[in-house]
């Protein structure tokens, strides 16, 4: 009896072991930007359906934290808003490789009931962020909006009170088109705001605008499509109030040009009239060499299917699909990895 | 009966016990040595990775009043300045209200049952996770302070204390629930240290012909004074280092302001909003933050333990 039960017990042991190893899956594991992490998880979702035996992991922990990880080795790949400085790459002994992968507009909503179709222009937006224009019915806006009613509503600045991606392209922008912008508050993934009250996260920045009369904030396109907020038509460089659509920000990201040897730009002032002025790419972050053969050949399927067939789900997503130009690119970068 | 089982008992199961009981011993040992080491392990942790910031910026870390990743340059003053505004605002609020419901806690005006419940209830309060309360505050308290704010700026805006621009997120706001967030400990704290005066020194005031609330504030009061002080240095400890709920409702802004309606940010705040996306110098420079907070933190709650004691020993002594 005794010896019996063992017996079953072995063979149920050897029976499990062999179907383990059987479905013996690829495992990658990612962390990063939590910006194009719902893109990320779409792709996943999609991806593992057709290919059961790889399993992938993406966690949205931050540009920040996903480069340090990268870095030391504990993810097989990462998502950085803000790219990776030549500093940060310098420190990866594997070699980086950045890939565009995904992009997206930022835009300014506001909390202003009665005013729709609000348009900024570039002296408007930079003035509210530096603190100097404090009214809603400043002449500075007032000046853009012929015909609007402009009420007499404290303007509330509202900001990440978290470093992120999202500060860094926001703040490179307005330092491009303004000097004082650029003198008082420069640009980084954290910056020290001369007015405003802060919020953690695209969501803490969302009920910030949804809750102040007279605010006004800078989230993700997706994050304002998502939740409703309505957001201003910016002045562009060529002096067209531009709204951000999945097209207008295409228009910008095609007058990028990347340096040859490095997939690493930010479009931050585009001269085009149909071009939204503030949008970025975020990137891949995958490492130049890698040990395993099998998880190699994983994450570029992988990459591969998210450049080409995961594009679809940008603009359902509040995403800006990737110019076929940038594609091309990418798909050339990507074969550099082995 | 303890010895009559040790002589029935033969020498094995004695062994045994003793084994028993030295396992406990050394257990116990184990757990409070290992508590220790875990504080001092932290705090040393902390420090190591704070020492680029402190040898960078020393003292002056605390009175400048710049924080700006950006151009590294930090100052942690405007955030001392948010921790111990809106803690010691909220203490100013929770104070007169806790103290007020341990007197009537302790005192018979309700039939036992009844003051249990109450006390039950309020006990409960602590029971609240802080990002509930956060977003209680959001959706309660910020609306308030957001049609009162306009008011008051507008008539009181010559103080300090009231100076524009009024929003919703702000340190009163932060402060309001924070007095709610620290009310169970000054009740609880401050109920056991009225209960505690002995009943002889209440007699005896009745005897000397006091009324009930000459008594109270003349005898009890008093006597319970120790004990609600350290009830509210600890409620202090507490306030400053409450993090969710106030990095959701102060607005976190570096900036050094006075005034109770603008936007503050505290230590523990900063901490959680920066310290993901942080790297360098920045890095260290939380880590000098944390430090600090640590250390005030621990600073306070030893001055209230040993407040604490004292009253303790004093209450014993007239008994």
């Amino acid at each position: 009896m005794k010896i019996n039960s063992f017996r079953v017990a072995l063979s149920l042991i050897a029976a499990s072991a062999a179907a383990y190893s059987a479905s013996a899956q690829t495992k990658l594991n990612g962390a990063g930007a939590t910006f194009p992490a719902p893109l990320y998880q779409r792709w996943i979702a999609e991806f593992t359906k057709a290919d059961p035996n790889i399993q992938i992991n993406y966690q949205g922990v931050g540009s920040g934290t996903g480069i340090t990880n990268f870095t030391q080795g504990i993810v097989n790949f990462a998502g950085s808003d803000a790219a990776m400085t030549d500093e940060q790459i310098a420190k990866v002994k594997q070699g980086v490789v950045l890939i565009p992968a995904t992009a997206g507009s930022i835009v300014l909503a506001y909390n202003l009931p009665g005013v729709e179709n609000l348009k900024l222009s570039r002296e408007a937006y930079v003035g509210i962020f530096l603190g100097k224009i404090t009214k809603w019915n400043d002449a500075a806006i007032a000046k853009a909006n012929p015909g609007v009613k402009l009420p007499d509503t404290a303007i509330t600045p509202c900001e990440r009170s978290d470093g992120s991606g999202t500060n860094f392209v926001f703040t490179k922008h307005l330092s491009a088109i303004s000097p004082d912008f650029k003198s008082q508050v420069g640009e980084g993934t954290t910056v020290t705001w001369p007015a405003g009250v802060a919020g953690k996260g695209n969501d803490g920045v969302t009920a910030l605008v949804k809750q102040t009369p007279g605010a006004i904030g800078y989230v993700e396109y997706g994050y304002a499509k998502n939740n409703k907020l309505t957001f201003a038509q910016l002045e562009n460089k060529s002096g067209a109030f531009v709204a951000a659509t999945p097209e207008s920000g295409a228009a910008t990201l095609n007058t990028t040009q990347f340096p040859s040897e490095i997939l690493r730009a930010w479009p931050s002032d585009p001269e085009n009239e149909d071009a939204y002025p503030i949008a970025t790419f975020t990137w891949l972050l995958l490492y130049k060499k890698y040990d395993k053969k099998e998880q190699l050949d994983a994450l570029k399927k992988f990459v591969t299917y998210g450049l080409t067939d995961g594009q679809k789900f940008a603009a359902e997503l509040g995403y800006i699909p990737l110019p076929q130009e940038v594609v091309g690119k990418c798909e050339a970068a990507l074969k550099s990895v082995e | 009966m303890a010895d009559t089982t040790a002589e029935t008992s033969t020498g094995d199961d004695f062994r045994k016990r003793r084994f028993r009981f030295d396992l406990f011993l050394v257990l116990t040992w184990v757990a409070s040595v290992a508590t220790v080491v875990t504080l001092v392990w932290i705090v040393l942790s902390i420090l190591q990775a704070a020492f680029p910031a402190i040898a960078a910026s020393g003292w002056s870390f605390f009175v400048n009043s710049v924080w700006n990743p950006n151009r590294n340059i930090y100052g942690v003053f405007p955030f001392l300045n948010g921790t111990a505004g809106s803690a010691g605002f909220a203490l100013l609020l929770a104070l007169p209200l806790g103290v007020a419901i341990a007197i009537f806690l302790s005192e018979d005006f309700l039939p036992i049952a009844v003051r249990q419940v109450i006390r039950f209830v309020v006990e409960l309060l602590a029971a609240i996770p802080s990002v509930v309360y956060g977003l209680w505050g959001i959706a309660v308290i910020i609306p308030i302070v957001q049609s009162w704010g306009g008011f008051l700026t507008q008539k009181l805006g010559f103080l300090p204390i009231f100076a524009p621009p009024a929003t919703g997120n702000s340190m009163l706001t932060a402060s309001l629930v924070l007095a709610l967030m620290v009310l169970p400990t000054i009740t609880a704290i401050s109920r056991s240290a009225l209960v505690a005066v002995p009943k002889a020194l209440r007699e005896g005031s009745y005897a000397v012909g006091a009324t009930r609330w000459e008594t109270i504030f003349k005898v009890l009061l008093p006597t319970a004074a120790p004990g609600i002080v350290a009830a509210t240095i600890l409620a202090f400890g507490r306030a400053m280092g409450e993090t969710m709920a106030v990095a959701m409702l102060i607005g976190n802004s570096p900036r050094l302001t006075w005034s109770l309606l603008s936007p503050a940010g505290t230590l523990a705040g900063l901490l959680a909003n920066q310290f993901g996306e942080a790297s360098g110098m920045q890095v260290s420079a939380l880590m000098y933050a944390a430090l600090t907070l640590v250390l005030l933190t621990l600073l306070v709650n030893i001055a209230g333990e040993l407040v604490l004691r004292h009253t303790q020993k004093t209450i014993a002594g007239i008994r």
